[in-house]
């Protein structure tokens, strides 16, 4: 087929705008699946577009790819567990990261057959690659640490810092060398140092901090699309790539908000792993344990009700026991809200895709400057595997760790409890002044039993 | 203006319209958000495309096995994400 290069560039400007739309419809629940719909319009539109290419001409091996993909991809989407989910949105991207390296790799050796390379392509290819390569270790180490095949916690070592930076330089100079000689040895030495960088980089962070993480491998994997745009010379490609890039980044700087913490510092990890020095001043006071049977009572005599769910209530599967809790108190004219911390779960608005897959209505859903004037006016909270985000020492305590970084203020409220399978403290290793308060009484057990218990109370009331 | 200096005025208006359009987004959808910007970031399937069905890579082994495994990575990522993000979505519609 004969079609000229505007036909391409026009389809192209048009996909971007259907991805632009599809981002758009995000704003609200109700726009939101229209939003996919465009996203997925946008794609297919690309990639109808792109196999009438007149450089396209080996088709069997174009559909075959993809058909493998869909194959594989698909069933996983079907079948994975929300509770999953940032397992699964760390290995998609690695593998956006792979694809990358792969593509810049390809589009290499097909110029070295062609013969003609210039500074500013080669340049543009060390730079996909790298990125690339960055993404899918990073990632992959991620995936390792939310699928509990690696630590979650941080992993230090002396000289760790320096260790990479030496390898960042290494990168920068030996690509400076790379533009100047070009030889596949020295492409694929940068591609590895890169790979080495990306395990390096994610090694040293701790699993609460996996939201920013993938926020920022999210980032990433556009800024790989972007970069092999430059090298294809496809605007399709770098805007949407830069659309995907600013996505992560603005995700990654709300997390980092949101703990109080700045990106640099969450990038050096380790954090709870010096914690120790200020657990010393333990509170004196003993704090109180409750049965469900008390707990029952109080909610079911309460007419406001807070749940702050946390990463405990994914972590022991307890989405669908507090949706039955809903239920019950929501059925006896008790008012319930949830307040969802910006960093509960591993993953931006994870816990919001929990309640949402136990059918609980996201206008009960409410964020934290949304929520936090409702908890002096509650008459009860029901804390949920969650523990420094409800921690009043960040308000009180200037010498915590975690002093500054906002909160849910549970304390307010009348009455506070707390569902714990032990005293242990939380991810940044700080005892919670919330337990010793008066207006708190901890439920000892697992989240989803707890839960369990607390509906039967309800039942035989 | 080269082509490299149209491509940079690309990225950088794209880089602002991103800014404006996520911020929009309703922190409840951070998560589907991510899973459909991780699928649309699999764009680069229209590289791999290029890659694996060029006359080059009928020539080489190499070019052919890397552009392949791209389309099939990319391929993955393009199908896995919007299907999940949709999965998502439609859980959110339910009772509202």
């Amino acid at each position: 087929m004969n079609l000229s290069p505007a036909f391409f560039d026009v389809a192209y400007l048009l996909a971007t705008i259907l991805f632009i739309f599809g981002l758009k419809g995000l704003s609200h629940p109700k726009t939101a699946l229209r939003g996919n719909q465009c996203s997925m319009a946008g794609m297919a539109l690309a990639i109808v577009v792109t196999l009438l290419h007149p450089s396209v001409q080996n088709y069997g091996i174009v559909l075959g790819g993809l058909a493998v993909g869909a194959i594989i991809g698909v069933p996983v989407a079907l079948k994975i567990q929300m509770t999953a989910m940032p397992q699964l949105v760390a290995a998609l991207h690695s593998f956006v990261g792979l694809a990358a390296v792969l593509v810049a790799g390809g589009t290499y050796l097909m110029h070295v057959q062609q013969g003609h390379t210039d500074a500013v392509l080669l340049v543009e290819l060390i730079i996909g690659s790298a990125i690339g390569a960055v993404t899918f270790t990073g990632s992959l180490v991620a995936f390792g640490k939310l699928q509990a095949l690696l630590g979650s916690a941080p992993l230090v070592f002396k000289g760790q810092h320096a260790l990479n930076g030496v390898l960042i330089a290494l990168i920068f100079g030996l690509s400076a060398v790379f533009v100047q000689s070009h030889s596949v040895l020295l492409f694929t030495v940068v591609t590895v140092l890169s790979l080495a960088l990306g395990f390096l980089l994610v090694l040293p962070i701790g699993g609460s901090d996996m939201p920013v993480v993938v926020s920022m491998l999210n980032s990433y994997s556009g800024w790989a699309a972007s970069a092999t745009g430059f090298t294809l010379g496809n605007q399709l490609l770098i805007a949407t790539g830069a659309l995907v890039g600013s996505s992560g980044a603005i995700l990654s700087y709300i997390m980092c908000k949101a703990m109080n913490r700045s990106l640099f510092n969450v990038i050096l990890g380790g954090f709870g792993t010096s914690a120790e020095s200020v657990t010393g001043n333990a509170p004196s006071k003993p704090c109180r344990a409750a049965s469900s049977e008390d707990a029952a009572f109080m909610f079911e005599n309460a007419t406001n009700v807070i749940v702050v769910p946390g990463y405990g209530m994914a972590v022991a599967q307890a989405q669908h026991a507090v949706k039955e809790l809903y239920e019950q108190l929501h059925e006896k004219g008790v008012d319930v809200k949830f307040a969802i911390h910006p960093v509960a779960g591993r993953m931006p608005g994870h816990m919001n895709v929990l309640l949402a897959e136990s059918e609980i209505p996201y206008d009960a859903v409410l964020e934290l400057d949304d929520v936090n004037p409702e908890f002096a006016r509650a008459d009860a909270v029901l804390v949920i595997g969650a523990n420094d985000v409800v921690n009043p020492a960040a308000r009180t305590n200037k010498t915590s760790p975690l002093y500054g970084m906002p909160i849910l203020e549970a304390y307010k409220s009348k009455m506070v409890y707390v569902i714990k399978r032990s005293m242990n403290p939380g991810y940044s290793g700080v005892e919670n002044d919330l337990f010793y308060l008066d207006n708190c009484s901890l439920i000892f057990g697992d989240a989803k039993k707890v839960c369990e218990n607390l509906v039967n109370c309800l039942k035989s009331a | 203006m080269s082509e490299t200096m149209i491509a940079i005025y690309v990225f950088t208006l794209a880089c602002f319209v991103g800014y404006h359009v996520i911020w929009g987004v309703t922190p409840a959808l951070h998560t589907p958000l991510m899973a459909v910007t991780n699928a649309i970031s699999a764009i680069l399937v229209i590289g791999a495309i290029l890659v694996a069905g060029s006359v080059e890579a009928s020539q080489s082994l190499w070019i052919q096995l890397l552009g392949f495994l791209a389309v099939v990575l990319a391929s993955i990522n393009i199908f896995g994400g919007f299907v999940v993000t949709n999965r998502i979505l439609a859980m959110f519609k339910k009772k509202s």
